[in-house]
């Protein structure tokens, strides 16, 4: 335990925490509206983010933009961002109907035990991690510039920088546009209905297959847009950093309560915070091990999350 | 096309007919000829005439070693995905729970410096196992099946994690001159040398057939029957009046059993044991192994567990088309458990009840529309 | 018709059977036929040629392929084959791999094992069975001291390395303020704690990170180096973190010079870093430029792999020579060969070599060298002095 250490930069650390944790909620959310709906843990979501993060490293390299060079002005860094968004998002959301189509849905028609759906689900998980891992030939595919890290204000000490601010506002901006769809729009209203009751809602005349897929594409569109935002934060992609990631996204969605989509957002960014913090007081090293004993303990004394789990229950 | 499968599905069934109504006398002759040809199979005298059989890439002794090691963890692993149903992810934690016990009783580089003897610290071991199988299955057993799933996959990366992290449990830079079982020869050198992997495969060999023996007969006692009915149904087991949390927890602490003996055994041969022998993707593997082979049953087990382990060893050095086949190893693994989901949830050698249990659920969805 | 076809089946397995069976004798014949002039012997190279640290095994191994060709181009007459093991750097594979060498009769020694890990658990296969091995890069300095009777290391350990980068720091960078990070792996580490141990004071905070691919987010670290102000940072470790590391430190603003070993003394690293996050750091290894050997092995390796050599590449090819000349001496047994390499002395490429009695590279052998990287190259600096 290094107090002086956390406390030496606390600001630093919330901030950096706060990033890492707005990138684990969106790809939380992406578990979270599945299970919502189908009940499943899409183990392969992990792989649908790391479609679009390599997505966008490839999509900005076909625009000229390689691995050392630098963005500037700011009309060709947005134009640079909203290309690589769509780039990435396209083939989230892509691998995420892929593997719907695949691996769930011969399945569901047969209406094969929960675990089989697990079990086609790594398997599905681990052959596309390992397609880009040879692909990539296991290394690390560097990523370009697009946003100068330059620092924009400092507020307790912390220094906040542009790509700090880019992925908070990012992620918050999808987060309440997504709560408005699921919310307002018909479709959103579809989703919940096939979440509270699939039948039901079929004899209501919701097309289920579609509402599903739905589901699945907005799961990755979200996954595709921090599939970019990590290659930023990050610079470079490795294929097997997925699994973890994955993992830890999968934690922070069952904090915040699975099948909650304000519950992700909460999840996520307090996993991120708890794991920065720990990773202050015991050394980087004993990181990861700390969001699985989040999740263990979770699971033991609050096994429903901080807020419940409801995609439709709550807004019923 | 059809006819082709009708023809082979046939086949098979007649196969197993005849092997169900075939006189006891005869099962054994063929059962104790199996278990001949495997005590006889590291021997190059005989090997040698396998035709394309033994590895090319790395000796054929140490990878029939390995492949035995998988076995007797398919075997274990069966217990709880198979016999029980539920889906542990992080089944090689017990091999690293089994390996490091001994490791750190026995190496001269662990800081406890007991330096015992491997057979001291073998009960040690299984005992730890067993104990870090129920600590572990108390608070999650309680959990739905997929939560299960994803804590046990957190607890062998718990484990990775600390190994690698932890002073005392030396990282990477691992435990060295572990010993080795004990046994000499009449001429003062020892059974279980540095050089000859055979006894060690033997002394597995021997240790999988006990093991089997005894899964079998748990599997038919009233254990075994109350795993089934948990895994059919267990809120109907429940009420039935079967005490289920206590039967998941002895699957579990069976299974880890199982998986701490090969670690043990893994431990005792290898000389070495480091955190680099704790690749996450190991669980996986004897996932594969078990839904390949069948889960539910300890034949397709075995089967599964030799023929994944086997395959990978025979990979290693052949290209095709300028590629290794080796690197392909994990994506090949993955598609096997989509497939097999897909096209046949019951694996190679089924369990005959488990696939009538399927076949009852494909009903159910048929008549709900 | 049932019983026709099992026949028919049964045939066809037979035959298969008698056909394998010749085709293994016959194999087998081949493999006794290992003469006693040294001609149509082999060596081995063992290490890791695909994998997540493949790029330092392929380095060696390209070092020992040109050492073979240039035997093979003087020696047309009586020729030494290479025998690739990959052990992807993993402990868990490396006695099949050992046992694999060990039964090739016409193996007379090994290059390797390149990591230590894999040393450790392949290591006592070798010593049993009297197959020498030279290793070009397995640097815990423990290995040395496990009483194998075939041991041999073409490279200073990390009680070398490790204390000169620690004087650069010191007495060159003169930075005062250090920060220690390295990626718990058994090289790596090893290196760290030797640093440490040197500068003592000086080191104002450290931090464990994953190597082998595992982490490729280092915010947390980034975060604690920066808050630590240190002017330098040592990094133990393998080129594939240093280079994400660097980068995104750079990207964070820290500006400090990154000091590493040999482990990171590829060009990878800067491609990984980006060449000007990269600049100016240093990179140490116990193993002379070129332009200070004299000699063509750079453009020898060159012209034969189209690229530079890369770290190790120099040790590798003086390994596999040591094997060479001592078959080329007549020594075409395993024990003779054994005795001739453990006693070999000797300039080579990357040191002039001589054995202490354990087959370690004698403490007067090993010379220390700075590299820096300059315009996204990697140039000698200066020979780090023994204290």
């Amino acid at each position: 335990m290094d107090f002086n250490t956390l406390f030496s930069d606390f600001g630093g650390y919330t901030i950096t925490g706060l990033t890492v944790g707005a990138i684990y909620a969106l790809v939380a959310l992406g578990y979270t509206l599945v299970y919502g709906v189908l009940r499943l843990i899409n183990f392969a979501h992990s792989e649908v983010f790391i479609a679009g993060a390599f997505a966008a490293i490839w999509g900005w390299a076909a625009l000229g933009l390689d691995r050392d060079s630098v963005a500037s002005g700011f009309g060709s860094i947005m134009l640079y961002l909203l290309v690589g968004a769509l780039i990435a998002a396209a083939a989230s959301a892509g691998t995420a109907t892929v593997i719907e189509r695949v691996a769930y849905r011969p399945l569901r028609k047969r209406n094969a035990p929960p675990l089989a759906f697990l079990i086609t689900a790594i398997g599905a998980s681990i052959a596309i991690a390992e397609a880009f891992g040879i692909y990539t030939r296991r290394l690390p595919v560097g990523a370009p510039t697009v946003v100068k890290n330059d620092v924009v204000f400092t507020v307790f000490g912390a220094e906040v920088t542009v790509v700090q601010l880019l992925i908070l506002g990012s992620a918050l901006a999808m987060m309440v546009a997504l709560d408005l769809f699921i919310n307002r729009s018909r479709i959103g209203r579809g989703i919940r209905a096939v979440a509270q009751d699939q039948n039901t809602a079929a004899l209501m005349g919701i097309n289920k297959d579609r509402i599903i897929l739905v589901v699945f594409v907005i799961g990755g569109v979200m996954a595709g847009v921090a599939g970019m935002l990590y290659d930023i934060r990050i610079g470079t992609l490795t294929y097997s950093v997925g699994f973890l990631l994955g993992l830890k996204a999968f934690t922070a969605a069952v904090l915040g309560g699975i099948g909650n989509l304000r519950g992700a957002l909460i999840g996520g960014l307090l996993l991120g915070l708890v794991e920065n913090y720990a990773s202050a007081l015991w050394g980087a090293n004993w990181k990861d091990l700390v969001a699985f004993v989040v999740l263990v303990v979770l699971l033991m004394f609050r096994p429903t999350g901080l807020l419940g789990e409801s995609l439709g229950r709550a807004r019923a | 096309m059809t006819s082709v499968r009708e023809w082979i599905a046939s086949g098979r069934h007649a196969v197993s007919d005849r092997w169900h109504d075939a006189p006891r006398w005869m099962r054994w002759s063929v059962i104790a000829a199996v278990i001949v040809f495997f005590y006889a199979l590291p021997n190059r005298e005989f090997y040698q005439w396998l035709g394309p059989i033994p590895t090319t890439g790395s000796n054929f002794g140490q990878v029939l070693f390995t492949v035995s090691i998988y076995v007797l963890l398919a075997v274990g692993l069966n217990i709880v995905v198979g016999f029980a149903g539920l889906l542990d992810l992080g089944y090689f934690g017990f091999f690293a729970v089994g390996a490091y016990t001994v490791a750190v009783l026995t190496s001269p580089s662990s800081d406890l410096k007991t330096l015992w003897p491997w057979l001291l610290a073998l009960p040690v071991a299984l005992g730890l196992t067993m104990i870090s199988g129920v600590m572990l299955g108390t608070p999650t057993l309680r959990l739905r099946g997929d939560y299960l799933a994803i804590v046990t996959l957190g607890f062998a990366e718990m484990i990775r994690v600390a190994a690698t992290a932890s002073d005392f449990l030396k990282g990477q830079r691992g435990f060295n001159q572990i010993p080795h079982p004990p046994g000499t020869h009449a001429d003062g050198t020892p059974v279980f040398g540095v050089l000859d992997p055979r006894p060690y495969y033997w002394l597995v060999l021997t240790l999988i057939i006990l093991v089997v023996i005894g899964v079998r007969n748990l599997n038919r006692s009233r254990v075994g029957r109350a795993w089934i009915s948990i895994r059919e149904d267990e809120d109907a087991a429940q009420l039935m009046g079967v005490p289920t949390f206590k039967f998941k927890l002895w699957a579990f602490a069976s299974g880890a059993f199982i998986g701490g003996l090969a670690g043990a055994l893994f431990a005792g041969k290898q000389n070495f044991v480091s955190s680099q022998n704790l690749e996450l993707l190991n669980s996986i593997i004897i996932l594969s192994a078990v839904i390949l082979g069948g889960s539910g049953n300890i034949v397709g087990a075995i089967v599964g567990g030799g023929l994944v382990a086997y395959l990978i060893e025979r990979f290693r050095g052949i290209e095709v088309l300028g590629i290794e086949l080796y690197e392909y190893r994990f994506m090949f693994f993955g598609l096997v458990l989509v497939v097999m989901m897909i096209f046949r949830p019951q694996g190679l050698i089924p369990n005959r009840r488990r696939a009538a249990e399927l076949k009852d659920r494909r009903k159910e969805v048929m008549v709900g529309g | 018709m049932r019983q026709k076809l099992v026949r028919l089946v049964g045939g066809v397995a037979i035959a298969a059977l008698a056909l394998g069976g010749a085709a293994a004798c016959k194999s087998d014949s081949a493999s006794n036929e290992a003469g006693g002039d040294g001609c149509g012997s082999k060596i081995a190279f063992f290490g890791a040629l695909t994998g997540p640290n493949a790029a330092l095994g392929i380095n060696m191994n390209n070092g020992v392929k040109l050492a073979l060709d240039q035997y093979n181009k003087e020696n047309a007459d009586c020729q030494v084959t290479l025998v690739p093991l990959d052990s992807q750097g993993n402990p868990e594979q490396a006695p099949g791999l050992a046992q694999q060498a060990i039964d090739d009769a016409q193996i007379l020694g090994v290059v390797g094992p390149a990591f230590s890990g894999e040393s450790e658990a392949a290591n006592p296969l070798f010593s049993e069975a009297g197959l020498v091995h030279v290793t070009p890069s397995a640097t815990r300095p423990s290995l040395a001291d496990q009483g194998w009777k075939t041991f041999v290391r073409t490279v200073g350990n990390d009680l070398s390395q490790g204390p000169a980068a620690a004087n650069y720091i010191k007495n060159v960078l003169k930075a005062e303020k250090v920060f220690v990070v390295d990626d718990q792996s058994a090289y790596g580490a090893g290196l760290a704690d030797e640093v440490k141990k040197v500068l003592g004071a000086a080191v104002v905070g450290s931090d464990k990170v994953q190597g082998d691919g595992k982490q490729s987010d280092f915010s947390a670290t980034v975060t604690q180096v920066k808050s630590s102000g240190a002017t330098a940072i040592y990094y133990g470790g393998y080129y594939a973190e240093a280079g994400l590391i660097r980068k995104q430190l750079t990207a964070a603003g820290v500006t400090a010079t990154l000091v590493a070993g040999d482990g990171v003394n590829d060009p990878s690293y800067i491609t990984g870093a980006g060449a000007a996050a990269a600049e100016g750091d240093v990179l140490t290894c116990p193993c002379m430029p070129a332009s200070e050997t004299g000699g063509t092995f750079a453009e020898d390796f060159k012209a034969l792999h189209g690229s530079e050599p890369g770290t190790y590449s120099d040790t590798a090819y003086d390994a596999a020579n040591i094997l060479l000349q001592g078959i080329k001496a007549g020594n075409t047994d395993r024990a003779k060969l054994l005795e001739f390499a453990r006693g070999y002395t000797g300039q080579g490429v990357a040191a002039n070599y001589k054995f202490t009695e354990n087959g370690d590279l004698a403490p007067e052998a090993v010379r220390v060298w700075a590299y820096v990287v300059k315009d996204g190259k990697i140039v000698p600096d200066q020979e780090i002095p023994k204290s």
